[in-house]
């Protein structure tokens, strides 16, 4: 785990990782939409409709998986200082988010005509609601202080306290009465889809993955960057006036 | 064809949730490219400054 804290080291190995996961996300994802919409069957029940569901399972799959990461790089930055850690959870919450808003559209669009509404407050729709805004909140307070390392460590307690929202999540639908189903895939006793439903779906969900991968590892690398710009322009700053500084591009958001 | 793009009716439903996957998607990838390329050429500019000043 050391030896990925230095980040140069990371930077390298991140560079060689990068065109597989972009390769794998791309075939995955042109096989996973061909088989979700060409070649699999309607349901006997929801007709097309199920269509969604290899868009919505994928994306609540990955909504709680990133967060699973970020809580672990949380603890991995608050106990041993590892600063690619730290750096790696700021650079997934804009992504978890991302697939948990998604989730939720989705969801609401295959509701409304299998449930007849776009949203009810059961506890596993408002649960997925509360995560988006943990996400949310996660992503203003790291950016709330002069100082990005407190930030940095402000944003890892709020994603350890807020990892208790992750088995409410997942036990929603057997703890409480909810509208929402309960599971099909990850459950005791194998899956309940049939195969022809089951492998689209695993597929589309390795491409969200990928996909993930990805854009977390140059997410990363971008949080190195700007941390080395800091320590720069405060070494030419104290070095040089304030005229000779460069002009530098602000960030868009 | 048609029938295809008709969805069994439910057409708006599906295709919606398709374009949604394709916006976000999109869209994180396009805000993750251009923010590493904008702090790449910040740290250029920074690293080019701080080669001047050492020749000085």
């Amino acid at each position: 785990m050391h030896r990925f804290a230095n980040p140069a080291r990371f930077l390298r190995l991140s560079a060689a990782l990068r065109p597989w996961a972009l390769g794998v996300a791309l075939l995955t994802l042109l096989a996973g939409v061909w088989l979700a919409l060409f070649d699999s069957p309607p349901d006997y029940q929801q007709g097309e409709t199920v269509r969604i569901m290899y868009i919505h399972v994928p994306a609540a799959w990955m909504a709680m998986m990133v967060y699973a990461t970020m809580a672990v790089a949380s603890v991995v930055g608050l106990v041993w200082k590892h600063v690619v850690a730290e750096l790696y959870t700021k650079a997934a919450a804009p992504l978890g988010a991302g697939f948990t808003t998604l989730c939720l559209v989705s969801g609401s669009l295959w509701g409304q005509p299998m449930w007849g509404t776009w949203w009810v407050w059961d506890a596993r729709l408002t649960s997925v609601l509360i995560l988006l805004f943990i996400y949310l909140g996660y992503m203003v307070l790291v950016t709330a202080f002069d100082d990005p390392q407190r930030g940095l460590k402000a944003g890892a307690v709020l994603t350890l306290v807020g990892a208790v929202n992750l088995p409410i999540i997942k036990f929603s639908v057997d703890w409480w009465n909810t509208l929402h189903q309960p599971a099909s895939v990850i459950r005791l006793g194998g899956a309940a889809l049939d195969p022809s439903m089951l492998w689209p779906l695993l597929i589309m969900a390795v491409a969200f993955t990928a996909l993930f991968v990805w854009l977390v590892l140059l997410r990363t690398e971008t949080e190195i960057a700007e941390r080395r710009i800091r320590s720069l322009r405060l070494a030419t700053a104290i070095t040089a006036g304030r005229d000779e500084a460069p002009q530098l591009e602000q960030p868009i958001a | 064809m048609a029938e295809f793009f008709a969805m069994g009716g439910y057409a708006a439903y599906v295709w919606s949730a398709y374009g949604a996957a394709v916006l976000m998607l999109t869209g994180l990838a396009v805000a993750t490219l251009a923010q590493r390329r904008r702090s790449r050429r910040n740290l250029e500019r920074l690293q080019q400054l701080r080669g001047r000043r050492k020749q000085v």
